[in-house]
C-alpha cells in the first residue's frame, strides 16, 4: 500500500510503485481530467504538479510521488468549485477547442504564474513548449496567460458559459 | 454548392412533411429533411427513451427539449470534436426559439437513426465536396430513393454541421417549437398568436400583461399541430446568430470534467484494459509470436493473437503495454514493392510521365489548352510533391466494448457513430440493434475519426474477453498503424502570352479524392486548362485529412500561380488581382489580408512575406505569411487571414477555427512528414513527428469579411489550405529558394 495525498485527500493504492502517475491517477482514483497523449514526456497532456512543480505523469513513477502533494486539473478549482483565475481566462479568451490537451496547458500555466506572476513572451514560450496542442489554440493560450496574470483586459466574453448537459 | 431549402427573407421552409417517420430520415419531395415530432402518442417510445432526461421533460421534438425549470436542450446530432459544432448549433435552435443562451444546454444526439444527417450526406453526395466514405458508395446511384441504406450517415466531417444540419434542421426545429410554444399559449389565454411575442424563453401578451416561461406551456405546445412550414428569421431579426455566445463546451474542458472516449468507465464493474500491436506492414498478419515472458508478467489477463494484431488484456493499460513490449512477433512478407518513401514517389512520377500533356483522367478542360501553349510566348513548369501525413489527434484512438449474451455496449470517440455501430454488429455478427453506441466528445478528429478500424478491433477484443475491456492504442500505434493523408505528386506547365498573362494551364496529378473541385482554381480567370489525374498505387490506407484534397492542392496550385508571377515579372498580389475580374467576394477577401499584412511595406532584412488564395468548403480564405529567415531556418512570425464564410454564425468560433486551421497547416507545412522503411511507418511519436509548438507559432490575425450571404460557408477546415503554398512563396521572398517538396524543414536541416 502506498499513501499519496492528491488534490489535498490523503488516500493509499495497491499498485507497482514503477507505474506512471498518469495511470494511477486515471485508472485507480478515477480521476481522469489528466490525459494520455504520448506516454514519452512530449506532449504534456498528462502534466499534473509534484509539490506545486509540474511534472509528465506519464513518465514519472508513482513512487516518487509518495510524501508528496500530487495536484490534478480535478484540484486546481476551490473547495467550492471556483474557478482559479487561469481556469476563468480560459473561459474568457474561449482557448479549447476539442479540449483535450487543455488540463495539461492549465496546470502548465498555473506552474508557471505562480513563479512568475508577470511572464514576457519569452517566458510563455519557454514554460508551454512542452505542451502541445493539436488544435492549434496556442494564440489563445498566450492571451489566456496574460489575462490571468492580469497584463491584459479579458475580452468581455462572459464567464458563465452553460454546461454541458 | 447546396441549394436545399435555403432560408429566405422570412421564407417557408417548404414541404415540411408532417408525416415524417423517425427511423432512417425523411426526405419530404427531396427537398427537406428533418427529425420530426417526439410526443405522446406518436410511436417512438424508443427514441423517446434514448433522450428523455429528467422528470416533466417534454420533447417537443426529436431536436429539442424543454423541461420544468425552462431549461432548452438542443439534441445535437454532430459530434462536438472542438470545432465547436455543439454550442453553434445549438445557438441557431436557440435564436429561432428566441431562448435565453444561459438556459440553454447541449446534448449529443444518441446513435439512432432518427438522428441520421442525411442533409449532410447529400451535401457530399450532390457536390462531392467529401469523400463519401466506401459504405455510401453503393448508394451513390439512386441516394434518394435508398434512404433506408443510409441509416449508418449520423456523420461530422466536411466542415458542414452549421451549413447543412444548422441551416436545414437545428433552425427549423426552434423555429417550430417557438410557434408551437405560441399557438399553445394563443388557446390558453384566448388571444390571437400574433399577438404573443417571444423573448429570452419567455411568452407575453402585451395588451393583456400576460407572460410565462416556455416551460408552462411545453406540453401544451407538444399537442399542438406541427407547423408545416415555420417561419424562419430574416438576418436583420437575429438575435443570437452572428454572435459571440460562449461556447457551451468550455467549462468542463477547463475543470476536467469533460468526457472524451479514452475515459470511459462501464458503471459497476471492474475495468480491464488492452494494448494492441498491428503488423507493421499494411495487409501483413502475424505469422508467429512468442508470448512466454509477457504471460508471466503482473496484472496480465489474456493474450490474444488477432491474426492482423496482437492484444494484451490486463488489469492496467500500463500492464498492458509493458507486457505487449516483452512479446516478439513475425509476420508474413508484404505484397506490395513500395518500400519505401522513394519507391512511392517513383510510381507518382512514372504515372505522370505516362500520362504527359494529355494523358490520364480528364478533370477540367476549359478552352483550348493545348493551342494557347503552343502559342505562348513564354513556358514554365514544375513538379511539386507531399508526403503521408499521419492525423495524430491528441486523443489517440481508443475504444471501450463489453460483449455479452449476444449484445454490444461501445464507448468511443468517433465521428460517425452509426457507422461504428453497424461495422461492430458486422464484426461481431449481431444484428446493429443490439448494439449500444455511447459517444462522448472526440479528442480531435480531423477526419481520422471518421474510419472505423480502431472500433471494429475493439469489439473483436470484448468478444474474445467477454468482459468489459477499453483498448487504447500507443501514440506509436496511431502515427504508425492507422490511415493517411495521401501522399502526392503534381505537374504543371504554364504559358503566358506576351503580356505576362497566363493563358494556358496544364496539370496532372496522382491522388484525387474530394471534393471534387479542389484541383481547380475556377476564381481565377485562366482561359485554357487542362487538368487531369494520373492514377498511382499508394501504399498507405487514405482517411480524409483535414481539408481532404486541399491540404495537398492548395499548395500546389497556389505555389505555381506564385511561380508564373515570377516568371511574368510581376508581384505576386498584383499577378492574382488582375485574374479575379469575374470573382468579386476573392478579390475583396485577397485585397483585405494584404492590407492587413501591409503588403506594400518592405518587410525587414531576412524576412519576406507570401500570399495565397483558396476557396474552400464554401469559405473563401486569403492568408499572407511573413517568414523570419535570419537564422538561416525559416521561422513563420506572422500569418494575417482574411475570410469570407458568407456569414459566420458565431464569429469568435469562427476565428479560432481559423487560427487552429492555420497552426494545423504550418505543422504540415514545416515538419509533417510519414515516411517508409520496409514498407513500415518510420515515424512513432512526436520527437520524429513533430507538431507546432508554442514557441514556433506566429501571431495570428483574422479578419472575417460578413456579406450575409445565405450561403454559408465551413469553418473547420477553409483555415488550413492557404497557409503551406503562403509560406513556401514567403520564404522565396526572402531567399529566391523555391520549395517544390513539403516539408520545408527538410530543405533547410
Ligand atoms: S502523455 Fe505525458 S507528455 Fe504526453
Ligand atoms: S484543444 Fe484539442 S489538442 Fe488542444
Amino acid at each position: 500500500m502506498m499513501k499519496l495525498t492528491i488534490n489535498g485527500k490523503v488516500t493509499a493504492v495497491d499498485v507497482d510503485p514503477a507505474m506512471p502517475i498518469l495511470w494511477v491517477v486515471r485508472e485507480k482514483l478515477g480521476l481522469t481530467g489528466t490525459k494520455f497523449g504520448c506516454g514519452m514526456a512530449l506532449c504534456g497532456a498528462c502534466t499534473v504538479h509534484l509539490d506545486g512543480r509540474p511534472v509528465r505523469s506519464c513518465s514519472t513513477p508513482i513512487a516518487e510521488a509518495e510524501g508528496k502533494a500530487i495536484t490534478t486539473i480535478e484540484g486546481v478549482a476551490g473547495p467550492e468549485g471556483e474557478l482559479s483565475k487561469v481556469q476563468q481566462a480560459w473561459i474568457s479568451e474561449q482557448v479549447p477547442q476539442c479540449g483535450y490537451c487543455q488540463s495539461g496547458q492549465i496546470m502548465a500555466a498555473t506552474a508557471l504564474l505562480r513563479d512568475n506572476p508577470s511572464p514576457s513572451d519569452a517566458d510563455i514560450d519557454a514554460a508551454m513548449a512542452g505542451n502541445l496542442c493539436r488544435c492549434g489554440t496556442y494564440v489563445r493560450i498566450r492571451r489566456a496567460i496574460k489575462v490571468a496574470a492580469g497584463l491584459e483586459p479579458a475580452k468581455g466574453a462572459p464567464q458563465t458559459g452553460s454546461a454541458q448537459a | 454548392m447546396n441549394e436545399i431549402a435555403k432560408p429566405a427573407q422570412r421564407s417557408r421552409a417548404a414541404k415540411w412533411s408532417r408525416r415524417g417517420f423517425i427511423g432512417a430520415g425523411v426526405l419530404a419531395g427531396g427537398t427537406l429533411l428533418i427529425g420530426v415530432a417526439v410526443r405522446p402518442g406518436n410511436p417512438v417510445g424508443k427514441l423517446g427513451s434514448l433522450v428523455a432526461g429528467g422528470q416533466g421533460e417534454q420533447l417537443i421534438n426529436s431536436w429539442l427539449k424543454i423541461d420544468a425549470d425552462n431549461i432548452v436542450t438542443a439534441i445535437v446530432p454532430h459530434c462536438e470534436m472542438g470545432q465547436g459544432a455543439h454550442s453553434v448549433l445549438a445557438q441557431m435552435l436557440a435564436d429561432e426559439l428566441d431562448a435565453d443562451w444561459s438556459l440553454v444546454r447541449v446534448m449529443q444526439a444518441p446513435a439512432d437513426g432518427s438522428y441520421v444527417v442525411t442533409d449532410t450526406i447529400r451535401g457530399f453526395v450532390a457536390q462531392g465536396t467529401l469523400g463519401a466514405p466506401d459504405w455510401l458508395e453503393p448508394t451513390w446511384n439512386g441516394l434518394f430513393t435508398r434512404i433506408g441504406r443510409l441509416a449508418d450517415g449520423m456523420i461530422t466531417g466536411g466542415s458542414s454541421s452549421v451549413r447543412t444540419t444548422g441551416q436545414h434542421t437545428m433552425r427549423i426545429a426552434g423555429a417550430a417549437a417557438r410557434q408551437m410554444l405560441v399557438g399553445a399559449a394563443a388557446r390558453a389565454w384566448g388571444v390571437p398568436a400574433a399577438e404573443i411575442t417571444t423573448a429570452g424563453s419567455v411568452l407575453s401578451h402585451k395588451a393583456s400583461g400576460r407572460s410565462a416561461p416556455y416551460a408552462r406551456f411545453a406540453a401544451a405546445a407538444a399537442e399542438e399541430d406541427m407547423p408545416q412550414t415555420p417561419a424562419l428569421k430574416a438576418p436583420g431579426d437575429y438575435r443570437l446568430m452572428g454572435t459571440d455566445a460562449p461556447r457551451t463546451d468550455i467549462p468542463a474542458k477547463v475543470n476536467g470534467t469533460a468526457s472524451f472516449g479514452i475515459d470511459a468507465v462501464v458503471t459497476g464493474q471492474t475495468m480491464t484494459y488492452a494494448a494492441v500491436r498491428r503488423a507493421p506492414v499494411p495487409g501483413t498478419r502475424v505469422a508467429k509470436m512468442d508470448a512466454s515472458a509477457a504471460k508471466a508478467m503482473p496484472g496480465v489477463l489474456q493474450i490474444l493473437n488477432m491474426g492482423d494484431f496482437l492484444a494484451v488484456v490486463a488489469d492496467s493499460y500500463w500492464q498492458a503495454q509493458q507486457a505487449l513490449n516483452a512479446i516478439t512477433a513475425e509476420y508474413t512478407a508484404p505484397e506490395s514493392s513500395i518500400r519505401s518513401s522513394q519507391d512511392q514517389f517513383a510510381r507518382f512520377s512514372a504515372a505522370l510521365d505516362e500520362a504527359g500533356e494529355a494523358g490520364g483522367k480528364e478533370v477540367i478542360a476549359l478552352g483550348d489548352a493545348k493551342g494557347a501553349m503552343a502559342g505562348a510566348a513564354r513556358k514554365i513548369s514544375a513538379d511539386y510533391q507531399v508526403p503521408y501525413l499521419a492525423h495524430a489527434p491528441l486523443e489517440p484512438m481508443n475504444a471501450t466494448v463489453w460483449v455479452r449474451d449476444g449484445k454490444c455496449e461501445i464507448w468511443t470517440s468517433t465521428q460517425v457513430p452509426l457507422m461504428a455501430r453497424s461495422a461492430a454488429a458486422k464484426a461481431l455478427d449481431i444484428s446493429a440493434d443490439d448494439v449500444t453506441m455511447h459517444h462522448p466528445l472526440l479528442g480531435g478528429g480531423f477526419g481520422r475519426r471518421l474510419e472505423v478500424d480502431y472500433v471494429i478491433m475493439a469489439a473483436r477484443i470484448g468478444q474474445a474477453t467477454g468482459y468489459p475491456v477499453k483498448m487504447i492504442w500507443s501514440r506509436e500505434e496511431d502515427t504508425q498503424k492507422g490511415l493517411f493523408r495521401c501522399a502526392d505528386m503534381s505537374r504543371f506547365t504554364g504559358g503566358l502570352d506576351a503580356r505576362g498573362r497566363l493563358v494556358a494551364y496544364n496539370n496532372v496529378f496522382t491522388q484525387r479524392n474530394d471534393p471534387a473541385d479542389a484541383c481547380d482554381c475556377a476564381f481565377y480567370d485562366i482561359p485554357n486548362k487542362s487538368i487531369r489525374v494520373a492514377e498511382a498505387e499508394l501504399h498507405l490506407p487514405f482517411a480524409a485529412f483535414r481539408s481532404v484534397d486541399h491540404s495537398q492542392q492548395a499548395f500546389f496550385i497556389e505555389s505555381f500561380i506564385d511561380e508564373a508571377a515570377q516568371a511574368a515579372g510581376r508581384d505576386p498580389l498584383e499577378f492574382r488581382l488582375a485574374m479575379l475580374g469575374q470573382s468579386p467576394r476573392h478579390k475583396a477577401v485577397l485585397e483585405k489580408a494584404a492590407a492587413m499584412a501591409g503588403w506594400s511595406t518592405r518587410p525587414a532584412a531576412g524576412r519576406g512575406r507570401g500570399i495565397a488564395l483558396t476557396e474552400s468548403f464554401g469559405t473563401i480564405v486569403a492568408e499572407v505569411v511573413e517568414v523570419d529567415m535570419s537564422s538561416g531556418k525559416p521561422r513563420a512570425t506572422n500569418v494575417w487571414c482574411a475570410a469570407d464564410p458568407g456569414f459566420a454564425m458565431n464569429p469568435d468560433g469562427f476565428r479560432n477555427q481559423m487560427e487552429g486551421g492555420i497552426v494545423f497547416g504550418l505543422t504540415a507545412a514545416l515538419y509533417g512528414e510519414i515516411s517508409l522503411r520496409d514498407g513500415a511507418v518510420e515515424q512513432g511519436n512526436f520527437h520524429d513527428y513533430k507538431l507546432l509548438r508554442m514557441d514556433e507559432c506566429p501571431a495570428i490575425a483574422v479578419e472575417i469579411i460578413n456579406g450575409k450571404h445565405e450561403k454559408l460557408g465551413g469553418a473547420g477546415e477553409p483555415g488550413l489550405p492557404p497557409v503551406a503554398p503562403a509560406l513556401a512563396n514567403a520564404i522565396f521572398a526572402a531567399t529566391a529558394k523555391r520549395i517544390r517538396a513539403l516539408p520545408i524543414s527538410k530543405h533547410f536541416a
